[in-house]
């Protein structure tokens, strides 16, 4: 839509100009660890990371969320959760992270819309940050997307060193950047060509490739594969794979109370939890780890094709980086790619 | 969305229920297993008259600061002015709705769901077989064709629990066996004195009542090794897969599609089921 550039040197002005007026959530150091923070000031943001721990899904869908408060027992009543109209910026996304919300998208603003995730949606500018130098999980271009991808953001920053290139994709990020304006200048073509090369070395930078070609279809009829036990023979069922993947939704609803106030609140649940799916009658759909992995794996790559039309995963790495005993989905997808269905 | 004084947005909210009032309950089944039937009518005026729903659908009932659960609404859609639920004392919700007394007040979200397609099958004689609890969303349908009696042909009621004192409606059953245009076949798992009727697990009683196929729908709701057998017996009964109907449960939370954990295969029991014909459940591949 437009192609700024704006001074490296500049960016802490604009970006603090920025925190003036909205709620800025962005990378913040913790210990050896970046997550997105809100900020008070530019300083704080840690341009060091690769990927933050926790993804950007939890600024959207937060961890825990009151979705009404109410008086508790027999003679209760029931009390609205008003939702703030507070503007919202994630500065410094990932591509991989960015993505996420294509993919939530359907399933928070489908038949029902989420109150919470709708509003926060519409009030957010996604600024997207390029990734120069990809982890060495990272796979984003096996899903066809790019490290210096614009697709999923409003507007994008490309480190040229030196100064930034700045993308505005979006209707709403050329609103948004026009309240900023003296902090940019036009892009020039040499921008545009400095960033291309800065986007092919990154995607040089990326080493590792998931076949996902024919592997929606091909998962119809491997349900009952031997592979499955294989896959699921190490998975502790900690749920870490989840609680850091991008894409994962599920939650589950709870009733905190004191004798007299209340609140259902939802909280991120885990599908690698037995407890999960267990019905007060004790009977279990999905009693075995087995059962589990094999969940997880359709839901992202069978279910989501079949009923949105997109994989359920970007290919950010981070379940891969973080699993205690080294599940690799990656080689998971390769070998039903490979294996006899 | 509409902004209030204060600046902030209200939204209507899924996860939000309303109020419902418990008018009657009626105790159906005593002991560890106990069931009550709840008689719930909204508390808001508009509610009351504008909630509509179709056999088949469910709701979800808060006992505020204990939880939500699912349960199939087992009235039927011709009775206005309120919705009934039967509950089984199970977990933390359900004995918590056990302690309830006429009066209080509960949460009610829904109707959610699919429906049973009884319009599309007036004219055609329906066999209900249930077990246990499982005869609530059962117990819909047949108030439902009750009130439209002349719409429908032959009606079939089989069902069956573990001992005399675990039949659910037993006051029901009671009276419509007094009636000539329907057909009930009860039975018992285990012998008892004073028991006339089938002695029998339900899918050997199906097979002694011998339903015809011709021009019927097939209906089955129980434990889940019950509609097995019931769906087994029923197709060699000459029943066709598009003859037989189920009403599947899974462990619900959000009840509209989007916490993720009642699915079989890429299918949400919550908002594509929970009714499915055996064709559609043949197809299906998940765990279950």
């Amino acid at each position: 839509m437009e192609n700024l550039v704006i001074q490296t040197e500049k960016l802490s002005e604009w970006v603090n100009e920025v925190i003036k007026k909205n709620k800025v959530f962005a990378p913040v150091k913790e210990t050896d660890f970046s997550n997105f923070k809100i900020i008070d000031d530019y300083s704080e943001i840690d341009f060091t990371y690769l990927l933050p721990r926790v993804p950007a899904k939890k600024i959207l869908f937060k961890q825990t969320e009151t979705l009404f408060l109410f008086t508790p027992g027999s003679k209760g009543s029931v009390q609205t959760k008003e939702i703030s109209d507070e503007k919202l910026v994630v500065f410094s996304l990932r591509t991989c992270d960015a993505k996420t919300f294509s993919i939530l998208d359907p399933v928070f603003l489908g038949d029902y819309a989420d109150p919470f995730y709708k509003s926060r949606r519409e009030r957010s500018i996604l600024i997207g940050l390029s990734c120069n130098k990809p982890n060495v999980n990272c796979f984003c271009t096996s899903f066809g997307d790019s490290p210096a991808s614009s697709d999923y953001v409003d507007i994008l920053l490309t480190d040229l060193d030196g100064k930034h290139l700045v993308e505005v994709v979006t209707e709403r990020g050329k609103k948004f950047i026009d309240n900023y304006k003296k902090f940019f200048t036009s892009a020039s073509k040499e921008d545009l060509d400095s960033k291309k090369k800065v986007e092919e070395q990154a995607i040089k930078g990326i080493t590792r490739t998931m076949k996902l070609e024919g592997i929606p279809e091909k998962l119809d009829k491997m349900f009952e594969h031997p592979i499955w036990y294989e896959n699921a023979m190490k998975c502790i069922g900690c749920g870490t794979c989840t609680f850091v993947c991008p894409t994962c939704h599920c939650f589950d609803m709870q009733d905190e109370s004191t004798l007299r106030e209340g609140a259902r609140v939802r909280v991120w649940d885990y599908c690698m939890n037995p407890e999960y799916t267990h019905h007060a009658s004790g009977h279990n759909p999905r009693p075995a780890r087995m059962n589990r992995v094999r969940n997880r794996i359709f839901h992202k790559f069978n279910y989501y094709p079949i009923n949105d039309n997109i994989v359920g995963c970007t290919g950010c790495g981070r379940c891969i980086d973080y699993c205690s005993v080294n599940i690799d989905v990656i080689d998971i997808i390769n070998k039903i790619g490979e294996a006899e269905s | 969305m509409t902004k209030n004084s204060e600046g902030t947005f209200e939204i209507q909210n899924p996860y939000q229920p309303l109020l419902a009032k418990v008018v009657k309950i009626t105790n159906e089944v005593d002991g560890a297993r106990a069931i009550k039937t709840y008689k719930l009518v909204f508390q808001d005026e508009e509610t009351k008259i504008n909630f509509s729903f179709i056999p088949g659908q469910f709701v979800m009932v808060s006992v505020f600061g204990k939880g939500e659960s699912t349960f199939a609404i087992s009235s039927s859609s011709t009775q206005k002015d309120y919705i009934e639920i039967s509950v089984m004392k199970h977990g933390k919700n359900t004995a918590a709705l056990h302690e309830l007394e006429e009066g209080d007040i509960v949460g009610v979200r829904g109707p959610y769901g699919n429906t049973f397609d009884v319009k599309g099958w007036e004219g055609k004689n329906i066999i209900l077989i249930g077990g246990g609890i499982g005869q609530a969303p059962l117990r819909s349908v047949l108030n439902y064709i009750l009130d439209n009696r002349d719409k429908y042909g032959t009606l079939d009621v089989i069902y069956g629990a573990r001992t005399s004192s675990d039949i659910c409606y037993k006051e029901e059953f009671a009276e419509l066996e007094k009636r000539d245009d329907v057909n009930v076949h009860l039975s018992i798992d285990v012998e008892e004195e004073g028991w006339n009727n089938y002695v029998g697990f339900v899918p050997n009683n199906l097979m002694e009542v011998k339903p015809s196929s011709e021009n019927a729908i097939a209906i089955t709701c129980g434990p889940p090794i019950m509609i097995e057998y019931v769906i087994q017996n029923l197709l060699k009964l000459g029943f066709t897969e598009k003859q037989i109907y189920t009403t599947l449960e899974m462990r619900m939370k959000c009840g509209i599609g989007i916490c993720g954990r009642c699915n079989i295969g890429n299918l949400y029991v919550c908002k594509d089921g929970p009714v499915f014909s055996y064709e559609q459940l043949k197809g299906l591949q998940g765990d279950m």
